[in-house]
């Protein structure tokens, strides 16, 4: 039995290194003076996706709804072991708060067709809701497992997991198909050499067409004839707009966003560090070395 | 996100100008394996963009998560119980992660499961892998092992280990130290006996073995009965098996993560490795020269990381109101180690430039019916070439570990010489990089043949004829005077033909064949890089007095060193 398995990414800003003006003005994030990088906790869930692929047999697919370049991120799925991959783009989507998004992505798996499990990350770090993987299990009529940390059995249409509550951890079991979201704390596979080797030509078809425009080829022809030369080597990364997965206009976007930012404050905290150290040895003995580090001792 | 290969100006630097056209494209027979193998290059500006982007890869992993396990790895290690050795979960883990990365098999061909990358590019992952954890790389460069097999080995050997290697299923040894046979290798003792079917088996005792858990060993033996010299030794491959015991394993200054173990050998089953009678002469040589390649990343590896925690904390440190760095005993440390360790790295990538060109042209010359004369020149002078650098490379390279590694204590002044700061880390695991595959000695001994023969000569005059102006061709001047000092040494000693002077003053040449080849190096980069003028500026006006000195010392002709040191060691 090989599973289907579709896990959402996210192309975020990278909000941990901060480099230059990382808010505009008017309160909304710079995106153009932050890397854009793989949102940490959906590589978790890729990771998670892929060692169900280890154990069980699998076929991985990744999406995305983004721009363009969000295609980056689909290419980084390949290098780690992702088998197909689909970028949702259009200006369409443009302006999306998470219930234009779970609606868009519920369009995507529905287009993509019969799956056994869904997975996302927890929560991404640019907007840090954690809204969009329960929504998008909601519009797909999904059973789900959120904060998942490991798969403990996977067979006979069911699943078994471990997840993180506060103060410790539950067992769940669900029946397939099901969504999940995961947490940070599985070891994200590496990119393979040999595979960023193999998947760096992977395109999306505008990303030929515009690779041919730069060339100045404008065969439209040939460009068909490249399109199904990268899908017979398996090298296309499929690209929908939000006409090809039947998404309805009004549901997506700034006009299916009923979120409205009235104002963004900038809090600054304030008062003295508070810090907890866990009372075991290694808490103890981590206090110590940071304040020898600090010159507080010794 | 961490990364030891972005964020090193001047590795990005080297591999941007490091020029391995040729190598790839005789590496990548003329861009055919393209056709046949998935993510094999195209071309060269593919290949190159392949490597960039795998170090980027390697250098992430380096950073991220090799580097952060290393204090624990150090302070744990292998454990050793019932002959049976356990790596520590972490080393474990590191494995597995390189692997997962696809860089089990760097050098080995596309159809073995390689990346058939060069050299060059897999030292650059040697020397990050070190500056990580000093001693994964003793794990991570046992590739060195594969690559001799599929130099040396049989067809049906190739299969049969090759792509297990690339795949990271078995790992390696290379089992040559003895108790009574160290540096003198020619005095080899274990027996290698066949029996009347023709199948050969091991017996006898290795010690210092890096690795000797492993599951494939490449086995320096006795196989002739009766001889006592190199001659008389061939190689062979075996795998761990009842009647390979490890004994104990080692209880060392540094390189703690890895095992060093004592093996007993009690009639190991065996395969030859290549011809009977050429263990030692040919393949062992070989293999040891990949090996002394990889030493010298190891020992660039550990000066980076020494470095950069002494730069670290000497910004962080206030003594009298400022940060230590803006006193000039301690920035003028500081710059001397990164001038050194620049020094090493222009040497050690100009020596797998030639290792790279050997490699390939040797390949070409001997797949090749009736190679053309000018292959076998081209074969024959990278030989040379090689020949020469590698020992040069090893002994500056480690030298200079240790020297950085001294001054990165000494500026931590006596945190450093506490266990809770990595720097005495770096100390003792740069220690056995100037001993180990041969120590700085032999080096000068395995160096001193070349520098006396003028091997550099065609390379350095290559270099000094390119267009340099202003601050540069001044420096260029400094060069050309210290070359024809350098010549004129070498003379010299060539004219007294005393053996004994020439081995005493062998170490004195050879330093100053290195500061005049690394001269006209940086020079060059200098050209590609208006920033670097300073560096190459601070380095030829340090050589300089250093250069004179040991001038000196070889042209004074004194032999009371070689009369008297016996009075002296005994008073």
């Amino acid at each position: 039995m090989s599973y289907t398995v579709l896990v959402f990414v996210k192309q975020v800003p990278d909000t941990q290194n901060i480099t230059g003006e990382a808010m505009k003005p008017d309160g909304t994030v710079n995106r153009a003076a932050l890397p854009a990088i793989f949102n940490p906790e959906d590589l978790n869930a890729l990771e998670l996706a892929l060692q169900l692929k280890d154990r069980f047999g699998a076929k991985v697919i990744v999406g995305t709804m983004g721009p363009p370049a969000a295609a980056e991120v689909l290419r980084a799925s390949l290098y780690r072991g992702a088998d197909e991959c689909i970028l949702l783009t259009d200006r369409a989507f443009a302006g999306a708060d998470t219930l234009a998004t779970s609606y868009a992505l519920s369009c995507c798996a529905k287009k993509y067709g019969k799956f056994d499990l869904v997975l996302c990350g927890r929560q991404a770090i640019d907007g840090d809701t954690a809204q969009v993987g329960p929504q998008l299990a909601e519009k797909l009529g999904l059973p789900q497992l959120a904060y998942v940390e490991e798969v403990l059995e996977l067979g006979g249409g069911k699943i078994r997991i471990k997840r993180t509550i506060e103060g410790g951890y539950e067992v769940l079991e669900a029946p397939l198909p099901v969504l999940m979201t995961v947490i940070e704390g599985n070891h994200p596979r590496p990119m393979n050499a040999f595979r960023i080797m193999k998947y760096k030509r992977a395109r999306t078809k505008s990303e030929l067409a515009r690779d041919h425009a730069d060339a100045n080829y404008t065969d439209a022809e040939f460009l068909a004839e490249e399109v199904e030369n990268l899908a017979g080597r398996n090298l296309l990364i499929h690209e929908w707009s939000a006409g090809e997965v039947n998404a309805a206009p009004d549901r997506i976007g700034l006009a299916g966003s009923p979120t409205k930012v009235k104002t963004i404050q900038s809090v600054v905290l304030t008062g003295g560090e508070a810090k907890s150290v866990e009372p075991t040895d290694a808490g103890i003995g981590g206090l110590i070395h940071e304040l020898i580090e600090d010159h507080t001792l010794g | 996100m961490a990364n030891f290969f972005t964020e090193n100006k001047d590795l990005v630097f080297t591999l941007e100008h490091l020029d391995l056209e040729e190598t790839t494209r005789l590496r990548e027979n003329n861009y055919e394996y393209a056709g046949e193998f998935d993510g094999a290059p195209r071309n060269y500006a593919d290949a190159h963009d392949n490597y960039q982007r795998v170090l980027t890869v390697i250098g992430e992993i380096c950073a991220e998560n090799i580097a952060p396990r290393a204090t624990e790895v150090d302070e744990n290690g292998p454990h050793f119980e019932n002959g049976v050795v356990t790596y520590y979960p972490l080393t474990v883990q590191n494995l597995k992660d390189l692997n997962d990365a696809g860089v089990s098999g760097v050098m080995l061909a596309h159809k073995y499961g390689g990346l058939n990358f060069p050299v060059s590019i897999y030292t650059m992952m040697t020397e990050m892998v070190s500056r990580a954890d000093a001693s994964l790389q003793n794990l991570f460069g046992l590739q060195d092992i594969a690559e001799t097999i599929s130099d040396f080995g049989s067809e049906e050997q190739k299969d049969y280990y090759l792509p297990r290697f690339a795949r990271g299923e078995v790992d390696g040894a290379m089992d040559l130290t003895e108790p009574d046979s160290g540096s003198d290798l020619q005095s080899v003792r274990l027996r290698a006996w066949q029996d009347e079917s023709g199948q050969w088996y091991l017996n006898g005792m290795k010690r210092f073995i890096t690795n000797g858990c492993a599951a494939v060993h490449l086995v320096l033996a006795r196989s002739e009965e009766g001889t006592v010299d190199g001659r008389g030794l061939s190689m062979f491959i075996c795998e761990a098996g009842p009647q390979l015991v490890v004994r104990r394993i080692e209880n060392k200054l540094g390189i703690h993560g890895v095992a060093t173990a004592e093996l007993q050998y009690n009639d190991v089953p065996a395969q030859l490795c290549g011809q009977r009678r050429r263990g030692l002469t040919k393949y062992v040589m070989s293999l040891m020269n990949g090996a002394r390649v990889a030493i010298s990343g190891q020992a660039l590896g550990i000066a980076e990381a020494a470095f950069h925690e002494a730069r670290k904390y000497a910004e962080e440190r206030k003594q009298f109101k400022k940060s230590i760095d803006k006193f000039p005993p301690v920035y003028e440390m500081l710059t001397r180690m990164k001038i050194k360790i620049l020094a090493t790295r222009t040497l050690l990538y100009e020596t797998t430039r030639a290792v790279d060109l050997r490699g390939v042209y040797e390949k070409l010359a001997e797949n090749t019916e009736n190679p053309s004369p000018e292959i076998r020149q081209q074969a024959k002078y990278w030989s040379r070439v090689a020949a020469v650098l590698t020992p040069m490379s090893k002994a500056l390279s480690t030298e200079v570990a240790n020297q950085v590694a001294y001054d990165a204590i000494q500026i931590h002044g006596g945190t450093g010489f506490m266990r809770d700061f990595p720097a005495e880390r770096f100390y003792r695991d740069a220690r056995i990089t100037n001993i180990y595959e041969g120590t700085t000695q032999l080096q000068v001994v395995a160096a001193i043949g070349g520098v006396m023969q003028r091997h550099n000569d065609e390379r350095i005059r290559e270099l000094m004829k390119l267009p340099y102006e202003g601050t540069l061709e001044r420096l260029r001047h400094k060069v050309v005077a210290l070359y024809e000092k350098q010549l004129k040494a070498v003379e010299y000693v060539a004219e007294r033909k005393d053996a004994e002077y020439q081995n005493l003053v062998a170490r004195c040449l050879v330093e100053m064949e290195t500061m005049v080849l690394v001269g006209i190096l940086m020079l060059r980069d200098a050209l590609k890089c208006t920033e670097r003028e300073v560096l190459v500026e601070r380095y030829i006006i340090d050589s300089e007095p250093q250069f004179e000195e040991r001038y000196l010392r070889v042209l004074s002709g004194d032999l009371t060193m070689i009369d008297k040191h016996r009075e002296i060691i005994d008073y």
